[in-house]
């Protein structure tokens, strides 16, 4: 069965009205735990299983393909309203879109990051219909320094292009990179920095300082600062939909996001967060509105918004393909395929065809889905900001200490909670940026481990980690970036001195 | 506001409120949701409800963490006497409490029954010159820092193989190039990429893809041969190494010997069940039941064992 009559009997199959009403169950249950701070996809597929017993493959696996999705869609909508990120992947979306809705753009920006998740989600998909094999491969084809040099890519550009005071940045960066030595260092089993507590010993759990930092610390700021000004903003001043400027302006970071999160997300060790900060660095470095960024610049939501969602149709790649769950979310949608008797691999397509094809087409279907839920209640989603802001900081806060005691039960992650809040806080009084302190938390110990494992395989010689034609070429990339702005600067300084008359505005 | 009333009546059901039952066990897994200690805490009871055998249903609480000993810490101060509390359990807890020099140990709890078991494989590309455990054994005596090694956790059951392997060939297992990674994904893909040399890890996990002709398992930790591979056990081709990732069930701290009792005559009964089997086939475990004093007998063994080579490793002083 070739990829297009597959496909065809696929969406006889995904449009028939029980499995479109799954469809919808799945994507309005995604967007819901999407905007849930804490609780993933990964959480509520696990929490479905036992449902697998009582209704059909088929059905079952077009709703977890539709909260998988919808996860992914749902983490924009607080991020840009509320500033308060309910996933790592949302995170770089909070940076623009927030700002755009303070500027009572609000509405513009949802629908810009939910027509990027349509098309990013449509691409991915469309590249899992007829790509999925090559793609797949690159699993294979990624060596521990091709990781490495990726993710020292993804580190120094997003260091380079954040924040406005290059020393606040770093401080923020290197408090992310501490914050992820803690716990058991996976290579040799010691202990570090964990302070003989064993809830340290897993290390610091990402959704919790991610969590605290954007809700806790948004509200403590926003408490704090209640009473002084009180700010006089229509949320809807940039009206409910795009202007035919902003569709200028997004439709190729939608196209860029999706270019770098499809690939990446197929990787066992990519994940959605590097697209991401990728995404963001390059939009940032293209956009011909440089002034925006920082302020609220709409292609800093469309581009990582893609990314986000082009990564999570990556995901399933090598797991439809060779069986592989490369992210906690694939690896409970292999237990689920399990618990039917089925091995997702290459024997897959060939023995449950119209399963994996029903899949695929219930990706489509719930896709658009998704945006027809959306699109018309973005205007509907932005008034959520016309709720008095004592109301609407404390259900935030609820929310965000009911999603992380769901996720793991521990009180000494309310604890942690509260400690990095107060931290997030104080970074916003100080001025300090936010997102270094995650990239430093989630790249950190990624490249570590995959530095020390390349190592460990060259038996400590150096010059493994340049040793692929991939890790030379990202690396030299790497350097470029460091290098060539500073050689820049070096230059203008050096020729406008003395001219200072000549100087233009840079 | 209706979305906000919807997502906090989910995020109440996902924290776990249990039915009201007339008298429901209490179930801790010392893992997160989806993963092996899940499994074995949840589908036990899955199939005694199924059978009859236990239908008082039961809440479960998922508490991973540092080879789930922090699950186990929370087991066993909140339960103890509890005849109504079991948890579930495995080899790496056993490695774990030794590698994170935990408090509370498996002394602490009142072991139950070993019920199913992982048989680990060895595994190398297929354009690997290592064809048999001759040429590894070979090889890692050449230079055995240039056989690069991944698997799953420092310490765990994988680089627990390869450390007898090693021992067993008179090489010292600390000077193993044993590289651990998080998942079974990463680690099949490195060696199927050519960047490790060798590769540790469950039949269930590697099978597909040898079937598939990716890489080339060349020894099982099983006593004898298994099933559908086509490769020796490390016994069968000289090595004395025996090693099989089993997982099983133990109550709270100080339960009563009725307690117990009644736990194992209703493991006993759930372990003949058509459910149960039919649970071990889906999940790809093998039946590897063993009940009561047996069962007491051979966790003693296995601790010996595992804190002698973790010693050898030096992952434990």
């Amino acid at each position: 069965m070739d990829s297009v009559t597959g496909l065809m009997n696929g969406f006889a199959v995904a449009l028939q009205p029980q499995n479109l009403m799954w469809a919808f169950v799945g994507t309005f249950l995604g967007t819901a735990i999407g905007v849930l701070p804490g609780i993933g996809p990964a959480l509520t597929i696990a929490l479905l299983l036992p449902v697998t017993v009582y209704i059909e493959p088929t059905a079952a696996f077009i709703m977890f393909a539709g909260i998988f999705y919808g996860a992914m869609y749902g983490g924009s909508t607080t991020s840009i309203l509320l500033n308060t990120p309910g996933e790592s992947g949302a995170m770089m979306t909070a940076l623009e879109g927030n700002k755009m809705a303070r500027q009572g753009r609000g509405a513009a920006a949802l629908c810009t990051a939910a027509i990027g998740s349509f098309v990013a989600g449509t691409i991915g998909t469309l590249g899992i219909t007829f790509l999925a094999p090559p793609i797949a491969e690159l699993a294979f084809i990624f060596k521990p320094q091709d990781y490495f040099a990726l993710m020292l890519l993804a580190f120094l550009s997003v260091s380079v292009v954040m924040g406005t005071s290059k020393v606040r940045g770093f401080i923020a960066l290197f408090l992310g990179l501490s914050l992820g030595l803690v716990g058991i260092d996976k290579q040799t089993g010691l202990q570090r920095l964990t302070f003989g507590v064993p809830d340290l010993m897993d290390g610091v759990e990402m959704t919790v300082v991610l969590v605290s930092l954007f809700a806790i610390g948004e509200t403590l700021y926003v408490a704090s600062r209640f009473g002084l000004h009180k700010p006089n903003l229509n949320p809807l001043a940039g009206g409910i939909w795009m202007t035919k400027e902003d569709w200028k302006r997004s439709w190729k970071p939608w196209l860029r996001g999706t270019a770098f999160g499809f690939p990446i997300g197929a990787l066992p060790a990519g994940g959605a967060e590097i697209p991401t900060f990728l995404s963001y660095t390059v939009e940032r470095k293209l956009t011909r509105h440089p002034e925006e960024f920082g302020h609220g610049a709409i292609e800093g939501v469309a581009g990582p918004e893609a990314a986000n969602n082009a990564a999570a149709a990556g995901v399933l790649v090598p797991l439809l393909t060779l069986g592989l769950p490369t992210s906690a979310t694939a690896a409970i949608l292999l237990a689920a395929f399990q618990n039917y008797g089925l091995q997702p691999g290459p024997m897959l397509f060939i023995n449950s065809g119209d399963l994996v094809w029903g899949l695929i087409a219930s990706l489509y279907v719930g896709n658009l889905m998704l945006l027809v839920l959306n699109l018309p209640l973005a205007g509907l989603w932005v008034r959520l900001l016309f709720i008095p802001r004592p109301y609407l900081y404390a259900g935030i806060l609820i929310f965000s200490l009911v999603g992380i005691w769901g996720v793991s039960n521990s009180w000494v992650d309310l604890v942690m909670m509260f400690g990095v809040g107060l931290l997030g806080y104080m970074m916003r009084v100080y001025d300090f940026p936010i997102a270094p302190v995650l990239i430093g938390l989630i790249l950190g110990p990624m490249a570590e481990i995959q530095l020390r494992r390349a190592l460990s395989i060259g038996q400590g010689d150096p010059t493994i980690l340049v040793s692929t034609p991939l890790s030379a070429v990202l690396m030299t990339v790497s350097v470029l970036i460091v290098l060539v702005p500073a050689a820049l600067h070096w230059r203008r300084t050096r020729k406008i001195a003395p001219l200072p008359e000549d100087r233009s505005p840079v | 506001m209706i979305r906000t009333v919807f997502a906090a009546a989910l995020s109440v059901s996902l924290a776990g409120l249990a039915p009201a039952f007339a008298d429901p066990a209490v179930v801790m897994a010392p893992g997160g949701a989806g993963g092996g200690y899940d499994a074995m805490a949840r589908l036990p009871f899955d199939a005694m409800a199924k059978e009859g055998i236990f239908t008082d249903g039961a809440t479960f609480t998922n508490k991973g963490g540092a080879g789930g000993t922090i699950g186990l810490a929370e087991f066993v101060g909140a339960n103890k006497g509890n005849d109504n509390a079991v948890m579930s359990m495995g080899v790496i807890m056993v490695g774990g409490i030794l590698l994170n020099n935990s408090p509370v140990t498996l002394d602490d709890v009142t072991p139950l029954v070993r019920l199913s078991n992982d048989t680990g494989v060895i595994a190398v590309a297929t354009d690997s010159p290592i064809k048999t455990v001759d040429d590894l054994v070979a090889a890692l005596k050449a230079d055995i820092g240039a056989v690069s090694i991944s698997g799953g956790s420092a310490g765990g059951v994988d680089h627990i193989v390869m450390a007898l392997i090693a021992k067993e060939a008179g090489l010292d297992p600390s000077k193993l190039n044993y590289i651990p990674y998080d998942s079974g994904a990463e680690s099949v893909t490195a060696l199927g990429g050519g960047a490790v040399t060798l590769a540790v890890s469950g039949v269930s996990e590697f099978k597909p893809m040898a079937d598939a002709g990716r890489i080339r398992i060349i020894a099982v930790t099983s006593e004898g041969r298994f099933d559908g591979i086509d490769a020796p056990s490390l016994k069968e081709a000289g090595l004395n190494v025996v090693v099989g990732n089993w997982r099983g069930i133990v109550g709270a701290p100080g339960m009563s010997p009725e307690g117990r009792q009644m736990w194992l005559d209703r493991f006993a009964k759930m372990h003949e069940s058509a459910a149960w089997k039919e649970t071990l086939a889906k999940q790809g475990w093998e039946d590897a039941y063993l009940s009561g004093d047996d069962f007491v007998a051979f966790l003693g063994e296995e601790k010996t064992r595992i804190a002698a080579i973790l010693k050898d490793v030096g992952l434990v002083k």
